[in-house]
């Protein structure tokens, strides 16, 4: 590992050394580290580039690292990543794609993800883009997400974009069972000419099923950002989805809710406020002594905290 | 000492050419160390004579003079930076932004928790209970004033304008209020205030009045003007 991959390291994962248990450090598209346990155990697929996650039933309070790294431009890497997550466990995934692209071409990644929650398991998956570029080159990731939720199970994403992506496509497919909970929270930011779209199709399948989906964004410059989210809800259940976009310079945002009843019992809500900073929070912070620029700041920090 | 001298306001009007003047001719003094509470019916002007003095608003014609330095033309940052610092009456929600933020915010450095505890227990909220909590909308409308005064605490200065502090604060915590108004004493304070209590703590007294001059004088001279129905809130309100 050198330099710029122990950097790219602690950006998307906070890891400053090798972690301990279970463990897949992808670099270039190859596997640069790994560790398998019984609890949790890692296996490198045969047929393509990927990894299944195989977590035992009742195994609690574990976590698994696994970060990409891509270092290389004209890179179009593509992990399939299976997660089989056994009843009853309880773990924390922490993933993330970092990017640093020296070339003028194209560095993309592609985590093409499928979660399997047995019953009454519970995970916290975590997962951080951040790229960086020179200006030329342009760095991208299209991931894909699929996840089902078997009854009870309890799934929370929280997926972070930090900045330095030119393009990005994120795609979610969830399909929740009986009494299941999917919690979503996804933080964006993009700048200059960046385009990012986030689109959710969400199921609410099973009786007392609920989704909760929050996103929230801060477009800069003239970047774009599309935010379109399709939930049904199909037994009596509980859905919501909430867009939340700040707007600086010439950017946009563009909100799409689609929110389909198809049981009578089902209860859906959507909610989205796209805008500027209120003029009143950025008062309040000048008058603490802020600057205008430092007051923008502090609101975006906290808004993306 | 700061003062406002000729200021006048006023807003555009809907379906008129002419504006409606909230301020006019407004020459008023509040000397270094005095306490000094404005009063008057709702709308007459309170609200915006406190954000003309923070450099929120700018007044259209005349000036403000603060240590004898015309500051009416400084913006917000810069007063807050010459000592001004003010509690709004409707403090505003943010997301995301923790009370502690605020605070760290306000005092210039990163507050460790016996700091921040001085400044809540000032305005009687527990320190654990709050430092990390966003101050956004899961925050009771008294909570929020409590900590608007916090912030400002812990922002310190030499001017310090409470827009009605008391609202939405119980009675039983009255007592604990003026003892931070007592507190800041030897500071230029100026309070928004309808409260009796806190009428009674001031220096000098300002009775806004958006049809005439406004009244004002020490705290003897003024209050029994006030309870008497003279100057105050009971006339009728004509300010067209
Ligand atoms: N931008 C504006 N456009 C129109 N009218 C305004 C504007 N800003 C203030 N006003 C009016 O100016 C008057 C004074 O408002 P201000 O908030 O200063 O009153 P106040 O004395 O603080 O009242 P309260 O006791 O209700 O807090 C009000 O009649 C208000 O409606
Ligand atoms: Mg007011």
């Amino acid at each position: 590992m050198d330099k710029t991959d122990i950097e790219l390291l602690e950006k998307i994962a906070g890891l400053h050394s090798i972690p301990e248990g279970s463990f897949n450090i992808r670099k270039n598209g190859e596997r640069l580290a790994g560790n398998s346990t019984s609890e949790i155990e890692i296996v490198p697929k045969t047929d393509k580039s990927g990894i299944d996650v195989i977590v035992k039933a009742g195994v609690v309070n574990k976590s698994v690292h696994i970060p990409v790294i891509l270092t290389a431009g004209n890179f179009h890497d593509t992990a399939y990543n299976d997660f089989y997550i056994g009843e009853g466990a309880d773990v924390t995934i922490v993933a993330g794609c970092g990017i640093h692209n020296p070339a003028k071409g194209t560095a993309e990644h592609d985590g093409i993800h499928t979660f399997h929650l047995s019953k009454n398991s519970r995970v916290k998956y975590v997962e951080r883009h951040y790229a960086r570029g020179n200006g030329e080159s342009r760095q991208v990731f299209d991931p894909v997400t699929t996840v089902y939720l078997d009854e009870g199970a309890y799934l929370e994403m929280d997926t972070t974009q930090m900045g330095g992506v030119t393009y990005t496509e994120r795609k979610t497919y969830a399909e929740v069972g009986n009494g299941a909970k999917l919690i979503v929270k996804e933080k964006l930011f993009t700048e200059n000419e960046e385009k990012a779209i986030s689109d959710f199709c969400v199921v609410l399948k099973g009786k007392n099923s609920s989704a909760d989906i929050v996103s929230r964004s801060v477009a800069r410059d003239k970047s774009v950002q599309e935010f379109r989210s399709d939930m049904r809800g199909e037994n009596e259940c509980f859905g919501h989805v909430e867009c939340d976009g700040i707007l600086l310079d010439g950017a946009r945002i563009i909100s799409t809710p689609k929110i389909d009843a198809a049981s009578p019992d089902a209860s859906l809500v959507h909610e989205a406020a796209v805008g500027k900073i209120a003029g009143e929070q950025l008062v309040k912070l000048m008058s603490l002594g802020l600057t205008e620029t430092e007051a923008e700041e502090a609101v975006i920090k906290g808004f993306l905290n | 000492m700061l003062e406002l001298k000729q200021i006048y306001y006023s807003v555009p009007q809907k379906n008129s050419d002419k504006r409606k003047y909230i301020l006019s001719d407004i020459n008023l003094q509040f000397p270094d160390g005095t306490t000094t509470v404005i009063t008057g019916h709702n709308g007459s002007g309170k609200s915006t004579l406190v954000k003309l003095l923070m450099g929120i608003e700018k007044p259209e014609s005349g000036k403000i003079l603060f240590n004898g330095e015309d500051v009416t033309d400084k913006n917000v940052t810069e007063r807050a930076k010459e000592g001004f610092t003010i509690a709004f009456q409707q403090p505003v929600r943010f997301k995301g932004i923790t009370v502690k933020n605020l605070i760290d915010m306000a005092s210039k450095k990163n507050c460790c928790p016996k700091d921040a505890c001085e400044f809540l227990s000032a305005v009687g909220l527990c320190a654990v209970d709050y430092i990390g909590r966003p101050v956004d909308d899961t925050l009771s409308g008294g909570e929020l004033k409590r900590i608007e005064l916090a912030v400002a605490l812990a922002k310190g200065g030499s001017v310090f304008l409470l827009d009605e502090p008391e609202a939405g604060i119980d009675l039983w915590s009255f007592d604990e209020l003026v003892k931070l108004f007592d507190a800041l004493k030897d500071k230029t304070l100026i309070i928004v205030s309808h409260q009796n209590r806190i009428l009674e703590a001031a220096d000098r007294i300002i009775v806004l009045n958006s049809s005439e001059k406004p009244l004002c004088g020490t705290r003897d001279e003024i209050l029994p003007q006030i309870s008497s129905g003279e100057g105050y809130c009971c006339k009728i309100r004509n300010n067209n």
